[in-house]
């Protein structure tokens, strides 16, 4: 992920979020008054649409330049529905249904959830845990309708929407499609089913992680350089070396498995084996890392990292929270077990270095 | 970012596949003959000359050298597949990987040209075994307070003293070894250390095995009386070892082998729980094989980031520091899953077996070639912390 074009993408992206989402202003902004600037500038910026060719009117970016725009969110701990967004336009473009205007979210986002279109052209379901539900004008939904897969676009309106809270600060809701009628479905692709979803939500989720990671690494690198204790910086005492030393390992473990498994997915043709490996893994990997990392960070940050009015937790409860979306790492461990297991023991080894 | 660490998702070039073929019908062939069992890594027989000889004859020693020197001009992703395939294979590796990987790099660097060309054409043809003389009875991690003497005589110096830890030095040809020619210095205590190539068969060298807690024999102590080592076996600058010791480091710890060490008892473990494990049996499989995959995309990484001509000192290090663990806490793993596995199934000894060897070990992975400890050094230093 390092040709220009990506580059260019990521840099329109991070000045955004460095000129509208800064971590300090937001964090002591208790009025919400940065969200609508920083969607505004977002929405000019076409990025939220990356995902969505030209012809369903989006920016027709190249997944590669979405997944590192992601990255870049995540190391911005961006508290605004872009990922979700760019999400429900890429599964609205495998069946080719154009992309509204505005935010949007995906459902179902967890692999225990499943909606059906009935027979008289209308959802059912429940899905929980949706990211920025409450904040969407739309969702994009994958749903059951007999023996077909569909892809549906629906007013968040035409949904009955509870408030939630999720781990890191940011909305996660239930959203209960009883009798809500799309604004337009069409069948999903021959192959595509609800684990495709998933494992492109968690590739989209690790890279998140990853890059709340490399953020958590900085800020905690820094602060040690930066704090004295016992008549000398932090940063000098071997334990704490020692510590952010663990840190910088799980950031790059994380960084590999996730920027691994969107080069895999930006050159599939298919979600095979291969690509169902690299996209579970980085799920695994980088929500290991997440719970490694973020109490290394903590433990270096001493009591301050603990309150509300230091940044920390902007990443920290972020990077923990991501887990849980598309799948969480048990979910997925258990799955790529099975599949390793189904294919042999002696198939396992080709496996891994196909990749 | 004041950290900045990349791990770019470089992939294999088809090259590499056509290799990796050619590799595993070679090791297939071997299997087949007997040359050695594949299941069998606790096996004594592990120095075995004949296939070090078959393995140079097919190119893939010195792969990366020039051409002028019996290399083969080869990429470090390419000898990157074939490290990862004999190391999978459990193949005989011994008599070669160290200086396939290590010491003919070294005196590719810092040999006089006579010496090169002497000796790494037979590094290449695989008829020669390497050692590495850093660890002294008194100095392990802390290479800089290493002991043995080189005292300057007529042509050359007299070596006196000891190393320890010695792996393979009891089948080696060379070694490559520093000792001390002056003492360190106030403001330099890692000066006065100097690399030198010994002979093995060198009047005055006694080799003394070390038996280790797996039943095996790879440790010796080499014991030194006056021994002579002629001025053109003089490795770089005299008193300077410690300048060159640091980008050799990347080399050595990135690779397949600092992971796949006890990779045996994951295949048992798999083979063992069947086509349709338990829930916990899949969940553990799956978050073990999606570390391997990680970590192998990482020292891939690392591989390609010497290929660019990069020195990534502190990425290998991170590779080596998780690697190691991971593959030392493998058997470990194993065996809470196992728990789980059919006593009546047909490789339930084999598993057994296998995880008690790994656990024997297993100490040793995250000591040898740096230790973890010295290795989050290295990082921290990286991160600008010291």
């Amino acid at each position: 992920m390092t040709d220009t074009t990506d580059t260019i993408v990521v840099e329109t992206a991070e000045k955004i979020f460095a000129d509208l989402a800064d971590p300090q202003t937001i964090n002591a902004d208790k009025t919400g008054q940065w969200i609508a600037p920083l969607w505004r500038a977002l929405s000019e910026s076409g990025l939220p649409l990356s995902w969505v060719p030209e012809d369903c009117d989006g920016s027709g970016a190249s997944l590669a330049e979405g997944f590192a725009v992601l990255n870049a969110a995540g190391r911005a701990g961006l508290a605004a529905p872009l990922a979700e967004t760019m999400l429900a336009g890429w599964l609205l473009a495998q069946a080719k249904i154009a992309s509204p205007e505005g935010a949007m979210t995906i459902a179902p986002s967890h692999p225990k959830d499943r909606v059906t279109l009935a027979a008289d052209g209308t959802l059912i379901g429940r899905a929980r845990g949706v990211p920025f539900a409450q904040g969407a004008d739309h969702i994009a939904v994958l749903a059951h309708s007999k023996d077909v897969v569909v892809i549906a676009l629906v007013e968040a309106a035409a949904c009955r929407i509870e408030h939630g809270l999720g781990l890191g600060g940011d909305p996660s809701d239930a959203v209960t499609f009883d009798g809500a009628t799309p604004l337009t479905f069409a069948v999903a692709p021959q192959g595509f089913d609800q684990t495709t979803l998933l494992l492109m939500g968690s590739v989209a989720r690790s890279l998140q992680i990853a890059g709340a990671l490399e953020t958590l690494l900085d800020i905690s690198v820094a602060y040690a350089n930066q704090r004295v204790a016992f008549e000398k910086q932090i940063s000098k005492f071997q334990a704490v070396q020692h510590n952010l030393a663990r840190l910088a390992g799980e950031t790059s473990a994380a960084l590999a498995a996730a920027t691994s498994a969107a080069d895999a997915i930006s050159n599939a043709a298919a979600f095979d084996d291969a690509v169902f490996l690299e996209a579970a893994a980085a799920k695994i990997r980088c929500a290991e890392a997440a719970e490694k990392g973020a109490a290394i960070a903590h433990q270096v940050h001493g009591a301050i990292g603990f309150t509300s009015e230091h940044i920390l937790h902007r990443y920290s409860l972020r990077a923990l929270a991501w887990r849980d979306d598309f799948g969480n790492e048990s979910h997925w461990a258990v799955e790529l077990g099975r599949m390793v297991a189904k294919r042999g023991a002696d198939d396992l080894w080709p496996l891994v270095a196909s990749r | 970012m004041t950290a900045a660490l990349r791990f770019d998702p470089i992939r294999l070039p088809p090259v590499c596949e056509e290799l990796r073929k050619e590799v595993r019908a070679f090791l297939a062939d071997e299997i087949a003959a007997g040359t050695f069992d594949p299941h069998k890594p606790q096996r004594e027989d592990s120095d075995a000359p004949e296939f070090s000889r078959r393995v140079g004859a097919r190119g893939w020693l010195g792969m990366t050298w020039p051409k002028q020197y019996g290399g083969h001009e080869r990429s470090f992703l390419e000898r990157y597949v074939v490290t990862e395939e004999m190391r999978v294979a459990n193949a005989p590796t011994r008599r070669f990987f160290v200086a396939d990987r290590q010491s003919g790099p070294v005196l590719l660097k810092y040999a006089p040209e006579h010496i090169k060309m002497d000796i790494l054409p037979r590094i290449c043809r695989g008829e020669l075994c390497f050692a590495i003389g850093m660890s002294e009875p008194n100095s392990g991690s802390d290479l800089f307070a290493a002991k043995t003497k080189a005292t300057k005589t007529d042509g050359g110096y007299l070596i006196n003293g000891a190393k320890i830890w010695t792996t393979s030095a009891h089948i080696a040809d060379y070694m490559i070894a520093i000792f001390r020619t002056s003492p360190p210095t106030k403001e330099n205590r890692r000066h006065g250390l100097t690399q030198f190539l010994v002979n093995m068969k060198t009047p005055g060298i006694k080799v003394n095995p070390i038996a280790q807690i797996t039943g095996q024999h790879e440790f010796n102590e080499v014991v030194f009386t006056d021994a002579f080592v002629p001025d053109d076996h003089l490795l770089g600058e005299i008193d300077g070892a410690w300048k060159q010791a640091t980008s050799e480091l990347a080399y050595e710890r990135s690779g397949p082998e600092r992971f796949l060490e006890t990779y045996y008892v994951l295949t048992e473990l798999v083979r063992a729980l069947g086509p349709e494990p338990d829930t916990r049996g899949a969940e553990g499989i799956g978050r073990l094989v999606a570390q391997l995959h990680t970590m192998r995309r990482m020292s891939v990484s690392v591989a390609g980031m010497l290929q660019a001509g990069k020195e990534p000192v502190v990425e290998a290090s991170i590779v080596k520091d998780i690697g190691t663990l991971w593959e030392q806490q493998l058997p470990h793993r194993v065996r809470e899953l196992s728990a789980f596995v059919d006593a009546e199934n047909s490789n339930h000894a084999t598993l057994g077996e296998l995880t008690a060897f790994a656990t024997k070990l297993a100490p040793k992975l995250t000591i040898q070639g740096g230790t973890t400890e010295v290795l989050r050094g290295i990082i921290a230093r990286g991160l600008g912390l010291r």
